[in-house]
């Protein structure tokens, strides 16, 4: 298993004859992805190498029976292309925007309040299920299948974390990005469920950065409901203090927003924090090996005794 | 975006929220004139920075006539203004801003900003206006209020009224702070607003209520829609390097150390920045060439980093996604031949077609150190900037 998406996805792709939209949906498709059409309003009836074209999202849903949509959409444009697509009934939505205004966003996060729909992003690189699907712009060749579920505020550094744990042979169930705007769709809790209840997923990579509190939201959830091990990192160490939005930021998150902050917050539940970029693979590499040896003692001490698991519908 | 306290008052003006008359002078002379236009009988004297914090820098003084408002301004205009928020370099002060002077009864704090949790625009107020609104924030927090704006009903009149009762206001004010904050709030959503905040908003002793000072940040995403408030960018007030930057789609802010950094996308960029400090280095600057950067903007970047004359090594760290590292590495090249690379150059690329800007690199007979992992390149440039490679 895997969260969010699978082998059976299908995917439409809104902003397909774009130049990053053709360009992805090519590198998509050829990991296997079933791309099933695409949308592209004044274009209905064209093809992008063999894939149909639609003016509208429902055209797309009647003639395609997708169950995802990946955008490409250009800011000014992308939020009404969600909720064009949540209107059309569509389970997943990846969007990959970059620059989307915030207040357009507050539209689109009220809007989805009651649908059926999950949004992830928007400006995110995407998720991929490693030998399954890939819906956005990360790399396919660092990624192996495995056991280790990836969540990110991040892009490029997402990569890096997925390398790491590419190289050490662990691979991931599902790693992916939700983006770095103020409002998004999918948030760490989300995520975080989600990877609880998946039986493929043994562990769990987190990471964050500077700003806002939906690490601090996080780490009280896995404290609570998160019984497989995870691993942490937080961007913005030694990032600068003044390159802030004036004083009504500071208190709406009662300026606990440093990294140093979501550091301390993440260890006092017990969340492991690698300090270096360079060692978030090895960190989990290292928690792995310690909580299976541990594992091995109880079960020759007969002290075996498993926790329930949590039921993690309500926070 | 920011933008100036008298812009700010203009915009609010045109959205029906009340401030106090005021016109914006460049010299002394205008000064005067504005002062004598505004006919009133007590001024203030406002220096007009991007940065709070200004009254006990003392960039904001009290006249009682248009010639002590010019003798005011000409000895502000020029001067250097240090607070807290401009960092100890301060802000030259280019233009005043000369203000009528009422009668203060009270002094409250507004604000009204985007909250990510909630997903909601939240009206923030407190009865402790005037003050360092953070240590309020801190110490006092039962004395911030909150209200949570539903984005489809908007601001209601009951929100507005539960704000005015709270702060303890009664009578004409409720209604006039009801109007105040649905004016504020059309703003916000009609100007892309990502932050307005007024401390203090005062009272005055003839029972009516204004914005005293006023701060609005603007949602650079939605700039696209507002030209009119894109020209209120006030150059002067910016970084050159980072608006140079900017212009290039590049996305850069200078630090104090002696490491320049390149880097694609923020989240690694900084922990570029955090790995070269673990080794022991201090990074020069935070430098993102974005998604899907050409040739000419990394040549830029190079230059941008060259510019810098602490800068004594550069570290660039790719992993390439929609970048392609060839495309990295004909922009270093591209560079060298452009610009003089005159310290040490580490050079870490990883993803999307490595193998190909690898052997670019390799072939342009360039003096570049390569690394493989960001340990590895971090250590390499902290000792390359040290003299031992």
């Amino acid at each position: 298993m895997s969260i969010f998406v699978d082998r059976n996805t299908r995917v439409i792709v809104q902003g397909i004859t774009g130049k990053d939209g053709m360009f992805h949906t090519k590198q998509c498709r050829d990991y296997g992805t079933k791309i099933v059409g695409g949308v592209t309003p004044g274009k209905g009836g064209t093809d992008v190498e063999g894939i149909p074209v639609f003016n509208t999202v429902v055209d797309a849903v009647v003639a395609t029976r997708p169950n995802a949509s990946m955008i490409f959409v250009p800011p000014p444009f992308a939020a009404d292309s969600i909720m064009e697509a949540v209107d059309a009934g569509i389970e997943l939505v990846v969007c990959i925007t970059e620059g989307i205004p915030t207040l357009d966003m507050l539209k689109v996060s009220s809007y989805l309040k009651g649908k059926r729909t999950r949004l992830i992003g928007p400006n995110c690189p995407g998720i991929i299920t490693p030998g399954e699907a890939k819906l956005g712009i990360m790399p396919a060749k660092i990624h192996s299948p495995g056991k280790v579920g990836i969540i990110s505020r991040s892009g490029t550094l997402t990569y890096e974390a997925v390398y790491q744990i590419t190289v050490l042979g662990l691979g991931q169930s599902t790693a992916l990005g939700i983006g770095g705007d103020p409002i998004i769709g999918t948030s760490f809790i989300d995520a975080l469920e989600a990877f609880n209840d998946d039986p493929k997923t043994e562990a769990i990579i987190m990471i964050g950065e500077i700003g806002g509190t939906a690490e601090d939201d996080a780490a009280r959830y896995i404290k609570k409901y998160v019984e497989k091990p995870v691993v942490a990192f937080i961007a913005g160490q030694t990032a600068p203090k003044g390159k802030r939005m004036g004083h009504a930021g500071a208190i709406i998150t009662g300026g606990k927003t440093t990294a140093q902050d979501k550091i301390e917050v993440l260890e006092s539940v017990g969340i492991k924090v690698s300090r270096s970029p360079a060692e978030i693979g090895q960190t989990m590499y290292d928690l792995l090996k310690k909580v299976k040896a541990k594992t091995m003692t109880k079960r020759k001490t007969g002290k075996a005794a498993r926790k329930s698991k949590p039921s993690a519908k309500k926070r | 975006m920011n933008i100036h306290e008298y812009q700010a008052k203009e915009l609010m003006m045109r959205f029906g929220v009340a401030v106090p008359k005021g016109r914006p002078a460049f010299t002394p002379d205008e000064a005067l004139a504005a002062a004598q236009q505004l006919g009133v009988g007590r001024f203030v004297v406002k220096a007009q920075i991007h940065a709070g914090g200004r009254g006990k820098g003392g960039g904001v003084k009290l006249a009682n006539s248009p010639e002590e408002v010019k003798d005011i301004a000409a000895k502000m205009l020029g001067m250097t203004l240090i607070t807290h928020q401009t960092g100890p370099e301060g802000k030259v002060v280019k233009k005043v801003y000369i203000e009528e002077a009422g009668a203060i009864a009270k002094e409250l704090y507004l604000g009204m900003i985007i909250d990510r949790t909630s997903r909601q625009i939240v009206v923030m107020a407190s009865t402790e206006g005037g003050m360092e609104i953070e240590e309020v924030a801190a110490k006092t927090p039962e004395k911030i209020i909150k209200e949570f704006i539903d984005p489809v009903a908007g601001m209601q009149d009951f929100y507005a009224k539960k704000v005015a009762y709270r702060l303890g206001l009664s009578g004409d004010l409720v209604g006039k702070l009801v109007k105040f904050l649905k004016s504020l709030y059309r703003m916000f959503l009609e100007l892309d607003c990502s932050l307005v905040e007024i401390n203090p908003l005062v009272l005055t002793k003839d029972n009516n209520l204004f914005a005293l000072d006023a701060k609005i940040n603007f949602d650079d995403n939605a700039l696209f829609r507002h030209k009119d408030i894109e020209a209120l960018r006030d150059v002067n007030e910016e970084d050159a390097k980072e608006l140079d930057a900017k212009a290039h789609g590049l996305s850069y802010i200078s630090l104090t150390g002696n490491i320049g950094c390149m880097v694609n996308g923020a989240g690694l960029a900084m922990s570029t920045m955090d790995i070269i400090k673990l080794y022991g280095g201090e990074p020069a600057n935070f430098l993102d060439v974005g998604g899907g950067a050409n040739k000419e903007q990394v040549t830029h970047a190079f230059k941008i980093i060259l510019a810098d004359e602490k800068v004594q090594g550069i570290l660039v760290n790719i992993f390439g996604g929609i970048m392609k590292c060839d495309v990295i590495a004909d922009g270093i090249i591209a560079a060298a031949k452009e610009v003089n690379i005159r310290v040490p150059l580490v050079v870490r690329l990883e993803g999307t077609n490595v193998e190909l800007g690898q052997e670019k690199l390799a072939r342009s007979g360039l003096n570049i150190i390569t690394a493989k992992g960001m340990a590895e390149a971090a250590q390499k440039v902290v000792r390359a900037v040290r003299g031992e490679l």
